[in-house]
């Protein structure tokens, strides 16, 4: 049995490495040995063979290695699961989990088997694991060796060392590259797939304009439930949810863009360069605040402040109002509104202002009459831009909006948003197979294609805009 | 018709023409001072956010202890011996001990409620806390009076968090607790100390014993993760789009890609976890491994578009210098262009991180949101975050997670602000200028 110091990926690695690292210097005395009885002078530079050997030597050692740890957790879990449904025939599956969850802990030692059949899957348990463990550190050990010793029986001086490991560099390169797509795709197809399991059980039309949205309520008093198999299940009507999202980040844009666009004005056609230069970094902090903050503020100060107000003023006022929520969501969308429309102010050309002022008009006349015109297209995509981050945007909403959908469009209601929902059915107990599960991937979904219509539409017009003067 | 102004007087015209100028500066005056107006809120937004934070916060640094005589009995600790056997230590029903030295202060409180309400005067962590500290420094043993934590109520109270002025029912401290606090004050029994544990524990559900450290080593891991899988991706990427992709269909799409992914907002990419990460690979769940790689594909195209910016920045005479004296198109990149653009693509890096250390919404998705006492060892064990850590104690009832929270949130901009001028330390300390 190998040390299990030895066989955990991270000390692997290192050995792996470090083998690479001796291969390399034994790669480059052999060129330079085998040059010398040769008489030939080597294609490539030496370091380039031992390069080749050591590449040889790590990169399929550290793939089986990888792909080895990926694969054996669940294969030794399914059989333990198998052996502990032998043992103990009629489980159900919480119970099942419950086992499976106390063998991981006894073969960490942190517990003891409670009785004799446990123990024995314990202990058949943990030397499956062993099993595994030693095989890995062979396994990768024997491609290790396997990979620099054919390596080192290429090495010839009229080998093209360089070539060859340039080429792979560049194959290299291309898959990190292509790691933006992988993504795209995973999260495409992860969000469509639960997102098609979602709609084969409920309907599509009930989804997207239903009016009522109670996931985990078995019954309303409205009756908007549905059974399937038997089940009562909670209704999905994603219009309320939609609506709340819609009032939050309104009421953001509505602080953010009048706040942000004359920050900005000011900021591109006043300011003196001293102001700009302290100012815009002390917006930037503004923007460097994490999410988590703004959701505290707005929690446990805004909200409960704004609810004060309304008592004195004789008004009952939910602390989770879209008011609090979007009212601090506005405050941090502020600087990316004044910092994208400062730009786009700047980039209108020096030409159209001196034109202005050059037939009379004051610099106000030029801002309101001539840039912001000539702007506008460009502050449109921020704005839409904005709305997008409103619409995204989670940590704010969870901790201070509500949780209960109403088709409302009073600020001072509380109301939920698509994110809210999201984080909600999501948290404590996630099944696959329930349908509250599923239906966060289609709010998942909705979510990423709305948003992802909002940027690249916004991307257009700024775009379309940018070449209108040059 | 005639023109009015044809038929003025040059006097009358020149007096419209002073009365309209007035008016068109003073709508200037007017747009300048709305600019004014607008960046003096949103300075001001910043300051009350910070005053509140740090007004809430400050006073979770100290923490109310209390001076209890103790007599530990030898007998039921210490083994045949003489050294503390840890079995009988266990055994040994220390929150007892407490609980009953510090009622013996007060002899005349009877009756069942009125002990319950002495009681809760303690920590209910006061007797673990007490062991610990015995087990550590047996010598402890033979002290006769000890300091131990008050609870958070009573620690709220010392802070002025609880206003006596409101009536009895709306306290959490009650009138008759109120008359022993005040003994106790008047026997200088009380004092507040620095709240070490804020810094050394992990969480827990007793305030006055929760702390960041688990958090903090949880986030440290998470970043760990991102930067080890993030920053060779991206720089890779960015070497293959400037200088090795072909211009065509594919590295088009693949750019398009990384600008989309850059806006996707982060939740998504907590939905892409949960689903491929822990549904499809079944990968241990609130595990910094996940959270790291779930945060590295977030900000990668971060990275990647400030690592191309960089190597941009770098002169093509550099590399055409190379390319000229033979040296191939990947040496170019990687032994010239490469060491130049590195401090550039280290500030990307370092904002990209900062901005990943802030991410909540990924990482309360692969359920690292849980309920954690232990500071976490390896990757593979589950753990919380920092941001999440505030987000946790923010949705709890007790007053004191209130002023906790706030602290650890300072803590945490803390953390952000130093890796922010880092990465502006070292842009003006490389800083080439070509």
């Amino acid at each position: 049995m190998v040390p299990a110091t030895i066989t955990n990926v991270f000390s692997l690695t290192v050995v792996l490495f470090l083998t690479a690292v001796i291969v390399f210097f034994i790669g480059k005395s052999y060129i330079v040995s085998l040059s010398q009885s040769q008489g030939i002078r080597p294609h490539s530079l030496r370091h380039y063979y031992g390069i080749y050997a050591a590449a040889w030597t790590f990169i399929p050692a550290i793939i089986v290695l990888l792909m080895w740890t990926a694969l054996t957790q669940p294969v030794i879990a399914r059989l333990s699961q198998s052996l502990l449904l032998d043992a103990y025939p009629d489980m159900n599956s919480a119970m099942l989990q419950l086992r499976l969850a106390q063998l991981q802990n006894i073969s960490t030692g942190l517990i003891v088997a409670p009785d004799d059949t446990m123990r024995l899957i314990a202990d058949a348990h943990a030397e499956l694991r062993t099993y595994a463990n030693d095989l890995k550190f062979v396994i990768s050990l024997l491609v290790a060796f396997a990979g620099a010793g054919f390596a080192i029986r290429q090495i010839k001086p009229e080998q093209k060392a360089r070539i060859k490991w340039e080429g792979f560099l560049r194959r290299l390169f291309f898959v990190a590259a292509a790691v933006a797509i992988l993504t795209t795709i995973g999260i495409v197809s992860s969000l469509l797939f639960e997102s098609i399991r979602f709609f084969s059980q409920y309907s599509m039309i009930d989804f997207f304009f239903g009016t009522h949205w109670s996931p985990l309520k078995a019954f309303s008093s409205s009756g908007g439930q549905s059974e399937i198999d038997g089940v009562v299940q909670g209704s999905f009507g994603m219009l309320p949810v939609m609506a709340g999202t819609l009032l939050v980040a309104f009421i953001a844009m509505l602080v953010a863009v009048p706040i942000g666009l004359f920050a900005a004005i000011y900021m591109a056609e006043f300011a003196s360069e001293r102001t700009r230069n302290i100012v815009k970094p002390t917006l930037e902090v503004l923007a460097g605040v994490p999410t988590v903050v703004y959701g505290f503020f707005a929690a446990l100060t805004v909200g409960p402040f704004i609810r004060d107000l309304g008592f004195f003023a004789g008004m009952d006022i939910s602390a989770q109002s879209a008011l609090a929520a979007g009212g601090v969501m506005g405050i941090m969308i502020i600087p990316f509104i004044s910092s994208l429309s400062d730009d786009v102010i700047t980039a209108v050309p020096r030409s159209l202002r001196d034109g202005a002022l050059g037939i009379g008009s004051t610099r106000g006349e030029m801002i309101t009459k001539v840039v912001l015109p000539a702007a506008f297209p460009g502050l449109t995509g921020a704005f839409l831009l904005g709305i997008s981050r409103a619409i995204g945007e989670t940590m704010i909403v969870v901790m201070a909006a509500g949780v209960s959908a109403q088709l409302t469009a009073n600020p001072l209601d509380s109301v939920t948003t698509v994110t809210v929902q999201i984080v909600m059915l999501l948290t404590g107990d996630t099944e696959f197979d329930s349908l509250k599960t599923l239906s966060a991937f289609a709010l998942g979904i909705t979510l990423f294609v709305v948003t992802l219509m909002l940027n690249v539409v916004a991307l257009s017009v700024s775009r379309r805009a940018g070449g209108r003067y040059e | 018709m005639s023109n009015p102004i044809k038929d003025m007087s040059t006097d009358e015209r020149l007096h419209l023409i002073s009365v309209s100028l007035n008016k068109r500066h003073r709508k200037e005056k007017q747009l300048k001072l709305a600019g004014l107006a607008a960046i003096t809120l949103a300075i001001g937004f910043l300051v009350v956010l910070m005053t509140n934070i740090f007004s809430n916060g400050y006073t979770a640094l100290l923490q109310s202890e209390v001076r209890i005589d103790i007599n530990v009995p030898k007998a039921e600790i210490l083994g045949a011996d003489g050294a503390i056997d840890i079995q009988k230590s266990q055994a040994f029903n220390w929150n007892g001990l407490v609980k009953k030295s510090f009622r013996a202060g007060f002899p005349d409180v009877k009756g069942m409620s009125d002990r319950r309400m002495l009681n809760d005067l303690v920590s209910e962590n006061a007797g673990y806390e007490l062991r610990q500290a015995i087990e550590k420094d047996p010598s402890l043993i033979d002290q006769s009076s000890f300091w131990v934590k008050t609870s958070d109520d009573v620690d709220m109270l010392l802070k002025g968090r609880i206003k006596t002025t409101l009536p009895e029912k709306l306290r959490r401290i009650k009138d008759s607790q109120l008359v022993w606090i005040n003994q106790l004050e008047q026997k200088n029994d009380l004092r507040k100390v620095f709240n070490t544990a804020f810094f050394t524990n992990a969480d827990s559900r007793e305030p006055e014993s929760a702390g960041i450290l688990g958090a903090i080593v949880g986030s440290a891991m998470v970043l760990m993760i991102t930067i080890i899988i993030a920053l060779p991706l991206a720089v890779m990427a960015a070497i293959y789009l400037e200088y090795f992709a072909p211009p065509g269909r594919l590295t088009d799409f693949i750019e398009v890609n990384i600008n989309n992914l850059a806006s996707v907002p982060s939740i998504v990419f907590g939905l892409l976890g949960l689903a491929i990460f822990l549904g499809f690979f079944n990968m241990p769940r609130s595990a910094p491994l996940v959270g790291g790689m779930v945060l590295a594909l977030m900000t990668l195209p971060t990275i990647i578009i400030a690592t191309r910016a960089s190597i941009r920045a770098v002169p093509t005479s550099i590399r055409d210098a190379a390319l000229g004296v033979g040296a191939s198109r990947m040496q170019a990149a990687l032994d010239h262009v490469l060491p130049l653009a590195a401090p550039g693509i280290l500030t990307g890096t370092i904002i990209g991180i900062a901005q990943a250390l802030g991410e909540t919404a990924p990482l309360i998705m692969i359920g690292m949101v849980a309920f954690i006492v232990d500071v976490p060892t390896s990757v593979t064990d589950p753990a919380t975050a920092l941001p999440v850590q505030i987000f946790i104690w923010s949705d709890s009832a007790e007053r004191a997670f209130y002023e906790r929270s706030s602290l650890a949130i300072m803590v945490l901009l803390i953390f952000l602000i130093s890796m922010n001028l880092l990465a502006v330390f070292l842009r003006k300390r490389f800083e080439k200028r070509w």
